[in-house]
């Protein structure tokens, strides 16, 4: 079996204010193999983003502090990487997308120099070169008329047009890992599939391996092959994606199946149900609960729950849960 | 585009207006008489009265007002009460040392507090970025007469290597001016610098707070391509507005520091004949200056196109 | 998070150049009110034969040309860039408020406002002040007006720009539905928002109004020479820079700290009332 891309122990992520100090993220601990598509699954305010962000150390220092056991790609440990060598590596060996195309790119720079500036940076291309090559990568993220959209602006591109634009710049140095922030969720629904559709077709292409952070449910099942849930910076589930939704494992992860709107029939008397919805919010990281983080809102918690914190473990093969209760909710008992 | 030009050249018109009629008046208010002034203590009143109708005092105002409108329209600036010459070649004779020192000061404060600013803000919070804008606010703070003494004192009485008085000209070789202008230069600049450090951290602060900043560092970008290609280009405009508006306050120390500093430039001109009552040097000087401030103001609106392609006029 | 609100104190804890600024201003103007009290002297009165003497017991600070008691001169100083600083921000509040205000509001004069505005702005604020204290005799009065004159512009502008933002907010249409006045919506709704930027800019104009004053009296076209005023003092001092700098090097360095103090506690006042201002002001 080839090595892991991405190997990450015991991630944890501080966030310092005069205030105090918040633990972000707590935990995480995963692998990503090459080529593989993996979702990171939780609501706002869960932690994936600061996750994904602390892999590249992108967040700003301060008021985040990363912490990790290890944080490795390709054999580099990335958290003691001096800030030169990893900058080499940003945008080339590891690449990142992120949610917003309308801010996330440069308003004064037309588009064919933010592409270029990568490949000219990372790749030594010569200027001439790196057009061409950036006029490849348009059509390849299909642009139509990629020659005239080079020497536009940002703000002369659709949304759609301009995540297109991201992913170009992302993939430009045939990166082996591509991290997307939520790349379509500020995009409208039918923009939404082409898009993921193009990062499947371009990571089948280049043999990328794909981190894709969400809070859409629908968005996982098209694309992912494994599933990380996230809850208030813990991971409490993981497994295949089918396991995901056959056998979900976790009861935070039931109610985030629950929740999603079917189109289902109504009901008898003609009226269509009530969506269902977690009760309860998320909880406030300041105050780190002793036991598990869920145990406020979960319908299965016992006095165990509220006193142990509960690690995560094997329910099913690949598949790996973090409750005290997890046989029963299995089964489906109360 | 050019609509846009023409429309701005047009509204240049009522404000360089609004300038003439304050200027106007506010050389002819008040009780001091040219007149008696040129006189002399020991003129009768009917010489002071037949000076008066010589120069067209007696006039109503209006009248006044538009002779001389009408003139600066055709490019004549009327004639020096005091001299008799046209204020036209007074300006020119005192303009080389104000223009030279005027320029000078902008390139160099520009050159020095935009790279200040732009440091201040990556660096924002440290001890860098408190020292520099604590320098910042004395500089502010510091009125431009004061530093140009203290600089005075500390370079021409004590060390002696720098002129303090007068000013050479281009003829005598770059080196006399340059030699005659630092001390003003530097002491007309203190403020420019506060000013344009100040407005550069901010507004670059704004910046680097931005999605497309975190992008850039996303790529790979190197620390100056980003600050100085990424960042600057979009914290540009409020910088160069400041340029813009702050050049006022470099005119009012240039006027300032002539004095201080013995230069025959147009400031020491403007003071004379202020004390003279020279109404018609007054004027075109003061319209001269403001022209100069509100078309600076105008290609500022025109760069703006240069530097953000979502303006277009 | 729910967070107490921070007390005055935090604040000042953290923005101590509000505690600086403040205690140093605060010190200068006591000096400028106490001063019948801190020297014996008249800082009028000439006395030729102890001209230029250097600092002694009885001259903490020395005497000028005339014989004038130096630390006099400085200590009775301060009243006059004091008084004018604060009349000058006052004056050019108040006048700058009501005219946005109403350019805010009424088309027709916002758009010949801002034209003169624009032009007074156009002219060199040391220019424009000297011709107009030229052109009436000079005072302390004439002074104060006109340097108020020379900073209305910027008050305009700004109150104008809010009213402006403001105006087209929801709840001031919602305020207008609702059966509210012009005046009330100003008083209630418009008004409580220029307070912060205006205090702020208020300093900034009262640090401006002091230097461009000694500016002024350094030029002779100031306060007139009996009254005792930094300016005045470096004005007098200059034909006699070679021999005693410290003629001018005194009230200029006075002047500086006073400034700074003043500048200093508009910055921390800025950020303090509304941390959103260091984008405008």
């Amino acid at each position: 079996m080839t090595a892991p891309a991405l190997q990450i122990i015991d991630l944890a992520v501080d966030l310092v204010s005069r205030d105090g100090n918040v633990r972000a993220v707590d935990g995480i601990s995963f692998d990503l193999a090459a080529g593989e598509t993996l979702a990171l699954v939780g609501e706002s305010g869960c932690g994936k983003s600061i996750t994904a962000l602390s892999i590249l150390r992108l967040v700003p220092d301060p008021p985040a502090r990363i912490h990790a056991t290890a944080l490795r790609f390709a054999g580099q440990d990335l958290l003691t990487m001096p800030e030169d060598a990893l900058r080499k590596l940003r945008g080339n060996r590891i690449s990142m997308i992120f949610q917003e195309p309308m801010t996330s790119l440069n308003p004064v720079l037309s588009i064919g120099r933010q592409i270029t500036e990568t490949l000219r940076e990372h790749r030594n291309l010569g200027r001439q070169q790196a057009r061409d090559e950036a006029m490849a990568l348009l059509r390849l993220v299909r642009i139509p008329d990629p020659a005239r959209r080079l020497d536009q602006y940002p703000f002369e591109l659709s949304g759609g047009m301009r995540q297109r634009v991201m992913i170009a710049m992302a993939v430009a140095c045939r990166p082996d890992v591509l991290i997307a922030d939520e790349p379509t969720t500020a995009l409208d629904v039918t923009v939404q599939a082409q898009i993921l559709d193009l990062l499947l077709d371009l990571q089948r292409r280049i043999g990328t391996a794909v981190i894709l952070v969400t809070h859409d449910l629908a968005v996982v099942a098209q694309t992912a092959q494994r599933v990380l849930v996230m809850y208030a910076g813990r991971i409490v589930e993981e497994a295949p994606v089918q396991a995901l939704f056959a056998r979900p494992g976790h009861p935070y992860t039931l109610g985030l199946l629950a929740a999603m709107p079917h189109l289902a029939a109504p009901h008898s008397d003609g009226v269509r149900g009530r969506l269902a919805e977690l009760a309860g919010t998320v909880p406030v990281l300041d105050r780190p609960a002793p036991g598990c983080s869920f145990a406020a809102r979960c319908v299965w918690a016992v006095e165990r729950c509220h006193d142990e914190r509960p690690r995560l473990a094997e329910v099913a093969s690949m598949h790996r849960v973090a409750c005290w209760r997890a046989d029963d909710v299995a089964r489906g008992r109360a | 585009m050019i609509f846009y030009v023409i429309r701005r050249l047009l509204m240049v018109a009522p404000v360089m207006a609004v300038v003439t009629i304050v200027v106007f008046l506010l050389s002819r208010l008040g009780p001091a008489d040219p007149a008696a002034i040129l006189v002399g203590d020991l003129g009768s009143s009917e010489e002071i009265q037949r000076t008066r109708i010589a120069l067209g005092l007696d006039r109503p105002l209006l009248a006044q007002y538009l002779t001389w409108i009408t003139g600066v329209l055709r490019g004549d600036l009327g004639i020096s009460i005091f001299t008799r010459t046209s204020v036209a070649s007074l300006i020119g004779q005192s303009a080389e040392p104000t223009i030279v020192l005027t320029l000078a000061t902008m390139i160099y404060t520009v050159i020095i507090a935009v790279p200040l600013g732009v440091l201040a803000a990556w660096r924002a919070g440290s001890a860098i970025d408190r020292i520099f804008m604590g320098l910042a606010v004395l500089g502010f703070s510091t009125p431009v007469f004061v530093l140009g003494y203290v600089l005075a004192y500390v370079f021409g009485n004590r060390l002696g290597i720098l002129p303090v008085q007068g000013y050479r000209g281009i003829e005598g070789g770059i080196g006399g001016v340059l030699a005659s202008i630092t001390l003003p230069c530097i002491a007309i600049g203190s403020t420019f610098i506060a000013l344009i450090a100040r407005v550069t951290r901010a507004s670059m602060l704004d910046v680097l707070g931005e999605d497309y900043i975190r992008t850039a560092h996303a790529k790979g970008m190197r620390v100056p391509v980003v600050l100085l290609i990424h960042a600057l280009k979009n914290a540009a405009i409020p910088i160069v507005t400041m340029i813009g508006i702050g050049f006022g306050v470099l005119l009012s120390g240039v006027v300032v520091t002539e004095s201080v500093f013995a230069i025959p430039g147009i400031g020491r001109l403007t003071v004379e004949s202020v004390f003279r009552r020279d109404f018609p040097v007054i004027q075109g000087i003061v319209l001269a200056m403001s022209l100069v401030y509100v078309l600076l103001n105008l290609v500022i609106d025109l760069a703006y196109t240069l530097l953000d392609p979502r303006i277009r006029y | 998070m729910a967070r107490a609100p921070s007390s005055f104190a935090d604040q000042v804890r953290r923005h101590p150049t509000i505690a600086i600024g403040g205690v140093t201003l605060a010190l200068v103007a006591l000096a400028g009110i106490a001063a019948p009290l801190l020297t014996p002297h008249d800082p009028l009165a000439i006395n030729p034969l102890g001209s230029l003497a250097p600092a002694s017991a009885e001259h903490p600070l020395g005497t000028d040309q005339l014989g004038r008691d130096m630390l006099a001169r400085l200590l009775y100083g301060t009243r006059v860039s004091l008084i004018v600083g604060a009349l000058v921000a006052l004056l050019a509040t108040v006048i700058g408020l009501t005219l946005g205000l109403v350019a805010g509001f009424v088309r027709v004069f916002d758009a010949v406002l801002m034209r003169v505005m624009d032009g007074l702005m156009a002219i060199p604020a040391v220019l424009l002040a000297i011709a107009f204290v030229a052109a009436i005799k000079a005072s302390v009065t004439t002074v104060v007006l006109a340097l108020a004159i020379v900073e209305i512009p910027r008050v305009v502008r700004l109150v104008r720009s809010v009213v402006l933002a403001l105006r087209e907010l929801p709840f001031v249409e919602g305020a207008i539905i609702a059966g509210s006045t012009l005046p009330g919506i100003l008083w209630r709704h418009i008004l409580p928002n220029t307070l912060a930027p205006l205090t702020v800019q208020a300093t900034y104009i009262a640090a401006s109004a002091i230097i461009i004053e000694a500016a002024l009296s350094f030029l002779g076209a100031g306060t007139p020479p009996e009254v005792p005023s930094w300016g005045n003092m470096m004005a007098a001092g200059r034909a006699f820079f070679l021999l005693a700098p410290e003629l001018i090097l005194v009230p200029g360095i006075a002047l500086t700290i006073t400034v700074l103090a003043v500048n200093m506690l508009g910055d921390g006042l800025r950020d303090t009332l509304d941390p959103r201002l260091r984008k405008r002001l």
